[in-house]
C-alpha cells in the first residue's frame, strides 16, 4: 500500500477496518518522508518522537470514528504549534523552540487524533510567490525540482504533492494557498476571511491572512476545513456563525450553476497555455449543464498596487514585535537598548521582509497615510462591490489561479515581477471571499495548472460542490509527479 | 507686558476592570512582577487582542460623567513606538473615533464659576513598567495592556489654581462613577500638563511646552506656577519659548528641559485590523447610563437644597462616594443632616486622619452614628457622653444603645435625684454661691462642673444649669 496514493477517506477506511495500524502509518509516512525529502525539502521540523508515540496511543484506545484520526498532516511553519520550534522560515525566528500556545487550527486537529508529522517551509514571514525568501531551504516543486513549489506556503503544497502528507494547512494572504497549490497540481482552499481562526498564526497582514487546507483532493479539503474552521473566542475577527457540513455539499450537481468569468483575468498578462486550460474547464462545466458568461470586476486590475500597499503597511506594523527584547533574535554587536533593536532586526529579516517593512512603514507615514493607506482602503471597498455585484447574478466566479504555471528557481528576481503572482488572487483577499485552486490541466511541459473558483462570502460549500464536480469529470487530480529528481 | 496662561491637561486614568483590555490576565495592582501576564500581554507571535466589553463600559461610564458625546462607532487604532515596556511595538489606542468627545466639566476657583471643556475621551492600553538596575533594565508587564481613559481638555484652563480645581473636580467626578480608584500614588491617576503664555489680548496661542513627572496634584500646581513664571521671564528677556518636554522637580520646584521636540511625532496611526470597529447602540449606552450613580454636583445641590447644608459641608461630604454615602446613610437611620454632617466631618475625619484610613474601613457603621445622634437628641445622652459612645464605636464598632446600657452612660435627666445632688454640691460650696450672688458669673461654671464630676458627666446639663439657678435661688 502506497500511502501517498490515498485521500483522507481511502486511508480512514483502512484504519477503520483494521487494514492498517496508526504506528505503521506513522512509520510508513516517516519512511516515504526521508526517501523524497533529499529532493523536495518541505520539512523545517519533523516531529517524527512524538507522532509515533500517538500513534501507538491510538493504536491502544482503537478509537477511529474520526476522519482525521491517524491522517498524517503538516503544518505551515508560521502556524504556532506548542512545544515544536516554530520559525515562520525566518533567522528571527531559528531558536523560537517554543511559541508557548497552540494556534486554535492546531488545537482543533490535535482534537481529532490526526498527526502533526512535521512544520513545512514558506516564505519569510509569508512574504513571496516561490518559498525562495526562506532563511532556511528551497522547497522544490514536486513534478518537477528545477522549479519552485510557488509559496508563500510552497511547502505546504509540496509535501501533499510528493506525498509527504495527506494534507496540510498554509496560510493565504494574497493567494499563498492557491498559487503553491496550483503550481503543485493540488488542491487548496482560501475559506472565507473570519471562517478559520488566527489565533496562533503568526500574522503577515491580519486583515487579508486566513488559514486554509491543502489536499489531494476536494473532498479532502472539505473534511480538513470542516475540522479546522468555526467560531473562536480568541479572535476578534473570528465569525460567529454556524458551520455547513461542507462533505454533503459534494453532490456532483452543477445543473444549473451561474459561473461568471471576468474578462480581467484573463487579460494579456495570462499565459496561452493557462487561458486554454481554463477554457477547456468551462467546456466541461458547460457539459455539467452549468452556464458561463463573461462579466467584468472593473477593479480588479486595482487589485495588486491596492494589495500591496495594505499588506506592506500592515506587515511593518504586526512585524514590529520582533525587536529582539523577549523572544527572537538578538544581536551581540548591540551596545544599547535602541542597537538592540537595530541590530537585531537588520540581522534576523530577510531582504524581501525588509523590503516591504520600509514600504509598509512609508506608506503609513505622515501625508502618505491618506496618499497610499487610506485611498487604497477606499478601492479595496470598490473591489468587495465588484464582487458583491457580480454575485448578484452568478453563483461562482472562475479564472485561472495563476497567470502562469511554476518558474524556475531565479527566474523572477525583480520583486514587481514576483508580485504579478499575485494578481488574480489578491481580488479574493481584499474582498475577504472565499475561494479554492483545483488541478485543471498540464503546460507541456508537464507543469499542473490551477482553476480558481471564488464564492459568496461564508459559501465555501458552492465552492466545493463546483470544484468537486470538476473533479469527478475530469483526470487531472489522478496525475502523480514521478519522484526522483529533476526531469 | 502682561500675560495670560493657556494651559490643557492629558489626564490618564487606569480602569479597575477584572481583566486587561485585550486579554484575560489579571488586572490588578501590586502583584509581583511579571505574575499577571500571558503570551499575549508579552507580544508572542500569533496572539491576538480580544476586546474586554467592561472596559468599553468603563470608558464609557467615565465619559458619560463627563458629559461626553459617545461615538456610535469606534475604532481601535495602532500607535507605533519602539521601546521594550510596549510588547508589540505598538499600543493600542484611538486615534480619530474614540469613545467620547466634547465633554465638560464645571470647576470653582476663589467663589467664580466656569466651565472647562474635554476634547475627548479615548480608551487604551497601558504599556508595562521599566526599572533601570546597574547592570541593566528590567521590565515588569503586568501593567501592559490594564486599560486606560485618556482625558483630554480643551485649552480652557487659565491659571494653575484653574489647573488645581479641574483635577480635584475630575477625580471626585471618576471616583464617583466608581470605574477607577483614581490614586495619584498608586498610578492610576496620571497627568502631564502643556502651558504656553501669550499677551493678554492676543488671540493667537504662544509656543507651549509639556510637563511631566506631576506626581500629585499640588506639584501639577506648583509646575505650572513655576513654568508661567518662567516663560514670562524668557519673552521678557527677549527670548523665545521652544516646544520642548520639562520635568518637574519637587525638590527644587523647578522644571527642567527633558527633551526639545522636533517635527511631531509620527505614531504611523491606522486602525488596528485585528479589532473591528465596535458598534454602540443606543440600548448599550442607556444601559451604562443607568448604572452612573448620582454624581457630587447634584448631590452638593441636593444637599443644600433638601438637607439645609451649608454649601462648605456639601463639598467635603461629597469629596468621595463613599464619605457620600456615609453621611446619606446616616441621614436614612433618621438622624439630624446638620449633626450627621458635624460628625462625619469633625469626628470622623479627625479619626481618618490620624489612623490614615479610609471611612469605608472604619469599624463604625452609618447605622450606629445614625442611632448615636438620635441618642443624643431624644436626650437619652449628652453630647459629652456621647463622645465616650463615638470613642467605642470607632474603635470597636457595635450597637450604641447596647454600648450606652452596658456601660451605663444614660444621661440622669430624673429632676428630683439631680435636686439630691445639686443639693450636696451646694453645700459643699457655699462660697461659690456667694461669688455667684455677687455677680461673678464663671462661679455658676463650677458649680455645673461639680455637678458633672458627682454624676460622671451623666447629668442633663440643660436641667443642671436649670436647676441650679433655681436651688442658688432658694437660698
Amino acid at each position: 500500500m502506497n500511502l501517498n496514493e490515498l485521500t483522507i477517506k481511502q486511508l480512514h477506511e483502512k484504519l477503520v477496518n483494521k487494514e492498517i495500524t496508526a504506528t505503521e502509518v506513522a512509520e510508513k509516512v516517516f519512511q516515504h518522508i526521508e526517501a523524497v525529502e533529499d529532493d523536495i525539502q518541505a520539512f523545517i521540523t519533523l516531529n517524527k518522537e512524538a507522532t509515533l508515540e500517538k500513534a501507538r496511543a491510538i493504536d491502544e484506545s482503537g478509537d477511529f470514528s474520526n476522519v482525521l484520526t491517524a491522517i498524517p498532516g503538516a503544518i505551515k511553519d508560521n502556524i504556532t504549534t506548542k512545544g515544536i520550534k516554530t520559525t515562520a522560515a525566518s533567522k528571527m525566528l531559528a531558536n523560537f523552540e517554543d511559541p508557548l500556545f497552540d494556534a486554535t487550527v492546531v488545537a482543533k486537529l490535535n482534537e481529532t487524533g490526526a498527526f502533526m508529522v512535521g512544520k513545512v517551509n514558506m516564505d519569510e514571514f509569508a512574504m513571496g510567490s516561490s518559498t525562495e525568501t526562506s532563511a532556511f531551504k528551497k522547497t522544490t516543486n514536486p513534478w518537477n525540482t528545477d522549479h519552485v513549489p510557488g509559496g508563500s506556503s510552497g511547502g505546504s503544497a509540496a509535501a501533499v504533492a510528493a506525498g509527504q502528507a495527506l494534507y496540510s494547512l498554509g496560510s493565504d494572504t494574497g493567494g499563498s494557498i492557491r498559487q503553491p497549490a496550483a503550481f503543485c497540481g493540488v488542491v487548496g482552499m482560501k475559506p472565507t476571511y473570519g471562517l478559520v481562526s488566527r489565533y496562533g498564526l503568526i500574522p503577515f497582514a491580519p486583515s487579508l491572512d486566513q488559514v486554509g487546507p491543502i489536499t489531494k483532493t476536494v473532498e479532502d479539503n472539505a473534511l480538513v476545513l470542516q475540522a479546522i474552521a468555526g467560531h473562536d473566542t480568541n479572535d476578534g475577527t473570528s465569525a460567529p456563525q454556524a458551520l455547513p457540513n461542507y462533505e454533503a455539499a459534494l453532490t456532483g450537481d452543477v445543473k444549473g450553476l451561474k459561473i461568471g468569468v471576468p474578462k480581467e483575468f484573463l487579460s494579456d498578462g495570462v499565459d496561452s497555455e493557462v487561458k486554454e486550460a481554463v477554457m477547456a474547464a468551462l467546456k466541461v462545466y458547460e457539459d455539467l449543464g452549468a452556464t458561463w458568461e463573461e462579466i467584468s470586476l472593473p477593479h480588479a486590475p486595482y487589485g495588486d498596487a491596492t494589495y500591496y500597499v495594505i499588506a506592506m503597511g500592515e506587515a511593518s506594523s504586526t512585524l514590529a514585535r520582533f525587536d529582539g527584547i523577549r523572544f527572537g533574535h538578538r544581536s551581540d554587536k548591540a551596545k544599547d537598548m535602541i542597537d538592540v533593536f537595530k541590530q537585531s532586526r537588520a540581522e534576523g529579516f530577510g531582504e524581501e521582509v525588509k523590503r516591504r517593512i520600509l514600504v509598509g512603514s512609508t506608506v503609513l507615514s505622515g501625508s502618505y497615510n491618506e496618499e497610499y493607506f487610506q485611498k487604497a482602503q477606499k478601492v479595496r471597498t470598490l473591489i468587495k462591490q465588484d464582487f458583491e455585484q457580480a454575485f448578484e447574478q452568478y453563483d461562482v466566479i472562475i479564472g485561472p489561479a495563476t497567470p502562469t504555471a511554476a518558474f524556475e528557481f531565479g527566474a523572477q528576481t525583480d520583486p514587481l515581477t514576483m508580485y504579478m503572482n499575485d494578481m488574480l488572487t489578491v481580488p479574493v483577499n481584499l474582498a475577504g471571499v472565499p475561494a479554492i485552486s483545483v488541478p485543471c490541466g498540464f503546460t507541456e511541459k508537464g507543469l499542473p495548472i490551477g482553476l480558481q473558483i471564488i464564492g459568496k462570502h461564508f459559501d465555501e460549500s458552492t465552492v466545493y460542490r463546483t470544484a468537486h464536480a470538476f473533479e469527478q469529470k475530469t483526470e487531472h487530480h489522478k496525475s502523480k509527479p514521478k519522484l526522483g529528481g529533476s526531469n | 507686558m502682561e500675560f495670560e496662561t493657556v494651559i490643557g491637561l492629558e489626564v490618564h486614568v487606569e480602569l479597575k476592570t477584572d481583566t486587561k483590555i485585550f486579554s484575560p490576565s489579571p488586572n490588578a495592582f501590586g502583584s509581583e512582577p511579571n505574575e499577571n501576564i500571558n503570551p499575549k500581554d508579552l507580544g508572542y507571535p500569533g496572539t491576538l487582542p480580544v476586546l474586554n466589553e467592561e472596559a468599553v463600559n468603563f470608558g464609557m461610564k467615565a465619559s458619560m460623567a463627563l458629559n461626553c458625546d459617545i461615538a456610535d462607532e469606534m475604532i481601535f487604532d495602532r500607535k507605533h513606538y519602539f521601546y521594550p515596556d510596549s510588547p508589540a511595538a505598538y499600543q493600542i489606542s484611538q486615534d480619530e473615533r474614540p469613545i467620547g468627545e466634547h465633554g465638560w466639566i464645571d470647576i470653582e476657583v476663589d467663589g467664580v464659576e466656569k466651565r472647562i471643556r474635554i476634547e475627548r475621551v479615548h480608551l487604551e492600553e497601558d504599556a508595562g513598567k521599566l526599572t533601570h538596575a546597574a547592570d541593566g533594565s528590567l521590565v515588569d508587564y503586568n501593567r501592559q495592556g490594564t486599560p486606560l481613559i485618556e482625558i483630554v481638555s480643551e485649552a480652557d484652563i487659565r491659571s494653575p489654581e484653574e489647573a488645581y480645581a479641574y483635577l480635584e473636580k475630575l477625580k471626585s467626578i471618576i471616583q464617583f462613577t466608581g470605574v477607577s480608584d483614581v490614586r495619584m500614588e498608586e498610578g492610576s491617576l496620571r497627568c502631564d500638563a502643556n502651558i504656553s503664555i501669550r499677551p493678554v489680548g492676543q488671540e493667537e496661542f504662544g509656543t507651549k511646552t509639556e510637563l511631566k513627572n506631576l506626581n500629585s496634584f499640588a506639584f501639577v500646581r506648583d509646575g505650572l506656577a513655576y513654568e508661567e513664571k518662567r516663560q514670562a521671564k524668557v519673552l521678557r528677556d527677549g527670548g523665545i519659548i521652544e516646544q520642548e518636554t520639562r520635568r518637574y522637580d519637587d525638590k527644587s520646584k523647578k522644571t527642567i528641559l527633558m527633551r526639545v521636540k522636533g517635527d511631531a511625532d509620527d505614531y504611523r496611526f491606522f486602525p488596528d485590523p485585528d479589532i473591528p470597529p465596535i458598534v454602540i447602540s443606543d440600548e448599550w449606552k442607556e444601559r451604562v447610563k443607568s448604572e452612573i450613580p448620582e454624581l457630587p454636583d447634584a448631590r452638593i445641590a441636593r444637599y443644600q437644597e433638601e438637607l439645609d447644608l451649608p454649601a462648605y459641608d456639601a463639598q467635603v461630604l461629597t469629596s468621595t462616594i463613599q464619605m457620600a454615602t456615609f453621611f446619606e446613610d446616616t441621614v436614612k437611620e433618621g438622624a439630624d443632616a446638620k449633626q450627621a454632617s458635624n460628625w462625619i466631618m469633625g469626628d470622623i475625619l479627625g479619626y481618618m486622619n490620624k489612623h490614615l484610613k479610609e471611612i469605608q474601613e472604619l469599624k463604625i457603621t452609618p447605622e450606629a452614628l445614625g442611632k448615636m445622634i438620635n441618642l443624643i437628641k431624644d436626650g437619652t445622652i449628652s453630647s459629652k457622653i456621647a463622645k465616650t459612645v463615638f470613642e467605642e464605636l470607632v474603635e470597636n464598632g457595635g450597637d450604641p444603645e447596647k454600648i450606652v446600657k452596658e456601660k451605663g452612660l444614660v444621661q440622669i435627666s430624673d429632676e428630683g435625684q439631680l435636686r439630691e445632688i445639686i443639693g450636696t454640691v451646694l453645700d459643699e460650696n457655699e462660697q461659690s454661691i456667694i461669688d455667684y450672688k455677687d455677680g461673678k458669673g464663671r462661679a455658676l461654671g463650677f458649680l455645673v462642673g461639680q455637678t458633672m464630676k458627682a454624676t460622671k458627666g451623666q447629668a442633663n446639663p440643660q436641667m443642671v444649669n436649670k436647676i441650679l439657678k433655681e436651688e442658688i435661688d432658694k437660698r
